[in-house]
């Protein structure tokens, strides 16, 4: 490291609101940055990682305040600067990548526009070479046709390339700190790995010092020399990238190593004996599906998408079968129409040999008891203003089991599955945490004894350490219960950890299929490997 | 907490605290019988006795007015509900509905809502006959249009939430999901329109009395006590100020708390 480092950040404290709603969000944080390397702070919601990276940007929100400390970019004082002088340092010295790319860009200013006014701002181009920088900049971050893509606007643009763009930005002036506050989270993860790698060519081309948040720690063993790890507003553990990994000091590592879900590669197995399989039971598959279509309608044809283009589906009892693919590949299509949300446009889902394609009115919502769904997003699938209690009990009301009194008994047994206790009953979503909400709409879907349950993107919205727990629970559940799941994700790392048959999907069609530990130690299609490879946290895992 | 120690919120709870007490017990608050004259003092300037001053007939005229605040606020609070339900419920049928229903009853809706509110309260009342009750009707219907829209993209916005999916792979019946999950979490705005509705149905209200299409004297009400002064308003102006001012107050008051509650949503 050289002497004088880039960036250091000296006993920072920062608070949110007043009075009796004061919450200190960081205590007493320090950061020490040189030129050229990578520090990445690694926590979980509401560790205070992304208040540290506003401040060191100079723009915390409304409301919140930095009450002690002091931030030094190349020895000057950011902390006592005014705002007409911050806003000179942030885009020349100081960049900043923001997390979700749909929202960080003005939709009615073409790119290449977005891109001369930072240089304009902070050079002094003149309207054409700095369009024609413009040109160059997407260039440099990999951006086809960069011509082309300099004028367009950014809805025309993908995820991946939008984030390229804002990367693009931050690093337009050359700045000395490059500030990436969750930069691919909103990503898939063949597309994160390609603009994490243009991060790193820029860093090395340029020296620049790059302050990269994230809550994913596999990203950051694959991306940071150095690693500072925080929990509630504090640092409990810094240090090399890989010692902080490879040997975790503070518990709170550790869980956080061990659950991170790129770190490792094995199945979880349950906690609890398995329930005896009753006699009787075939072993024909419980769900097959044959030659399923989907077409959405766009406008007068011409923009229609062929979501799902002829799927093949078996899915054995007990057993976890995934659907892998990102975000367009038709997995939660397929997933909701066998669920019966959406209707199939031509197909067969045979349930227990019954088609379901075919049932209509009542029948399909009898039917409905067999099949359970669990969200991606926890609290968006519990309705507002109902009380624990009620939602779980639901689907027990729509299709009437047990008595009210019974019900009311069934509520705290339910929530004991999940491993919630009965002090939950009373409260309502709002009052949840993610992984609690998601619990709750597990034992809502477990109420009515359904045979399988539809998990779509179950953990996505949850933090690591959470994901873990209910990963697990999950396994416990289906050895419990003798469930069956269809698991829908995006992420090999967590399809990895729970399941034991596996579809690849890509554009709708099905790429590979089979086994997991097949399909996952020796993909036979080249997209499968891509999608491997791109598991962030390998090098470190093996 | 902190929003009750707003003085504009203060100030309005107050004054509306002072209109239900004249609402309910109006005799705890007028110092004078409504109907009787208080001897000779006719046309008589505001002053400790008469706060008001007196009329014509030489009533007092706070006493009116306190006795005036039942009609005039029990008919912009009918008026208002009325509204908001049939409203709330028009709003419902159309963004469940959708298709050709909803392109029909938003077809109206334009049609009502091209029509000025006190237009249409006047052709209500015109066909209904004058009084207090078909002024509410008229002044309701006037806003039922506002309110179907709100609630219809309320019913639009929350019909493609995940816990209506997530109520319909449950099993649960479609009107059950459109009683308990869609028009509960519906609503909300339809709460809070109606209270600033509440400020404009008491002018609309008064308005119509003032035209004198509403309560016929002897009996109070506010509007009708401004138009009483008119014929006085160069040597009495305060039998119509008086009046107009209370007017004035009550429904910024009720504006000032609807937006103080609704704007901390």
């Amino acid at each position: 490291m050289s002497a004088a480092p880039v960036l250091r950040v000296t006993n920072l404290h920062v608070t949110y609101g007043s009075g009796s709603a004061r919450h200190h969000a960081v205590r007493g944080v320090d950061l020490e940055l040189g030129a050229g390397r990578i520090l990445a702070v690694v926590g979980e919601s509401g560790s205070g990682k992304s208040t540290v990276a506003n401040a060191v940007l100079g723009l915390l929100p409304d409301g919140a305040r930095l009450t002690e400390g002091v931030v030094e970019v190349e020895g000057v004082h950011l902390t006592a600067m005014r705002e007409r002088a911050l806003r000179r340092v942030r885009g020349d010295i100081v960049g900043y990548v923001p997390q979700d790319p749909s929202r960080s860009l003005n939709p009615v200013l073409r790119i290449g526009e977005q891109i001369a006014e930072a240089l304009r701002r902070h050079t002094d181009l003149n309207r054409a070479d700095a369009a024609a920088r413009a040109v160059e900049i997407l260039d440099e971050v990999g951006i086809p046709d960069p011509e082309l893509r300099a004028r367009q606007y950014p809805h025309e643009l993908s995820g991946g390339l939008r984030q390229r763009v804002l990367i693009g930005i931050a690093w337009a002036c050359t700045p000395q700190l490059v500030v990436a506050d969750e930069p691919t989270s909103a990503l898939d993860v063949t597309v994160q790995r390609h603009v994490l790698d243009r991060m790193e060519e820029l860093r090395a081309a340029h020296g620049t010092a790059v302050l990269l948040i994230t809550h994913d720690l596999a990203v950051a063993a694959d991306r940071a020399d150095d690693i500072v790890v925080m929990q509630h507003g504090q640092i409990v553990e810094s240090g090399k990238a890989a010692e902080v990994l490879s040997n975790p000091q503070h518990e709170y590592t550790r869980a956080l190593v061990g659950a991170a879900p790129g770190l490792h590669s094995a199945r979880m197995l349950p906690r609890v004996e398995p329930a005896a399989v009753t006699a009787g039971t075939s072993d024909a598959p419980l769900l097959t599906v044959r030659g399923l279509q989907k077409t959405y309608p766009g406008d007068g044809g011409a923009g229609a998408v062929h979501a799902v283009k002829g799927v093949d589906l078996d899915i054995r009892r007990r057993e976890t079968f995934a659907i892998v693919g990102e975000s367009g590949s038709g997995k939660s299509t397929t997933a909701r129409m066998i669920a019966r949300i959406i209707d199939s446009d031509s197909g067969e889902i045979r349930f227990d040999g019954e088609d379901l394609t075919a049932m209509e009115g009542e029948r399909l919502r009898r039917f409905r008891q067999y099949i359970q769904v669990v969200f991606q997003n926890p609290v968006g699938s519990l309705d507002p203003r109902m009380t624990v209690e009620r939602l779980v009990t639901e689907p027990l009301r729509a299709q009437r089991f047990l008595s009210r009194r019974e019900r009311a008994a069934t509520a705290r047994e339910l929530l004991d599955q999940v491993r919630l206790g009965p002090e939950h009953l009373e409260r309502r979503p709002a009052q949840l945490s993610g992984g609690q909400a998601q619990r709750v709409a597990i034992a809502r879907a477990l109420a009515v004894r359904p045979e399988l349950l539809v998990l779509d993107e179950p953990v996505s919205a949850l933090d690591v350490s959470v994901q873990e727990q209910v990963l697990q629970l999950l396994v416990d559940l289906q050895a419990e219960h003798g469930l069956t799941y269809l698991f829908i994700s995006h992420d090999l790392a967590v399809v990895r950890q729970i399941s034991d048959s596996i579809a690849v999907m890509s554009k709708g069609e099905v790429l590979e299929r089979g086994p997991a530990a097949e399909v996952l130690s020796d993909p036979r299609s080249e997209y499968t490997r891509e999608l491997l490879a791109a598991i962030p946290g390998q090098v470190t895992a093996s | 907490m902190r929003r009750l120690l707003n003085p504009v919120t203060l100030l309005s709870a107050l004054v509306l605290v002072v209109t239900l007490i004249a609402v309910i017990w109006p005799g705890l608050l007028a110092p004078y019988d409504p109907f009787d004259s208080v001897g000779d003092a006719r046309l008589e300037a505001p002053s400790a006795a008469h706060l008001f001053g007196t009329d014509a007939l030489a009533r007092d005229v706070f006493s009116r007015v306190v006795y005036g605040a039942r009609l005039s606020l029990l008919a912009a609070v009918l008026a208002t509900t009325a509204g908001a339900v049939l409203g709330g419920l028009v709003g419902l049928i159309s963004g469940t509905a959708g298709g050709r229903v909803d392109f029909a009853i938003m077809r109206v809706i334009d049609v009502m809502l091209a029509i000025p509110g006190i237009l249409l309260a006047l052709i209500v009342v015109a066909s209904l006959g004058f009084g207090a009750v078909s002024i509410a009707i008229g002044v309701g219907l006037g806003a039922t249009g506002s309110f179907a829209r709100v609630m219809r993209a309320q019913v639009m916005r929350i019909r493609n939430e995940e816990y209506i999916e997530a109520a319909r792979t449950m099993g649960l019946r479609r009107p059950t999901i459109l009683f308990r999950h869609v028009m509960p979490n519906a609503s909300q705005p339809i709460v809070a329109m109606a209270s600033t509705e509440l400020a404009l149905a008491i002018l609309a209200v008064s308005a119509l009395s003032f035209l004198g299409f509403g309560a016929q004297p002897p009996t109070p009400e506010w509007g009708s006590l401004v138009s009483d002064g008119r014929q006085f308003i160069a040597t009495a102006p305060w039998l119509s100020i008086m009046p107009g001012s209370v007017i004035l107050v009550v429904v910024l008051a009720v504006n000032g708390l609807a937006r103080n509650l609704g704007g901390n949503r």
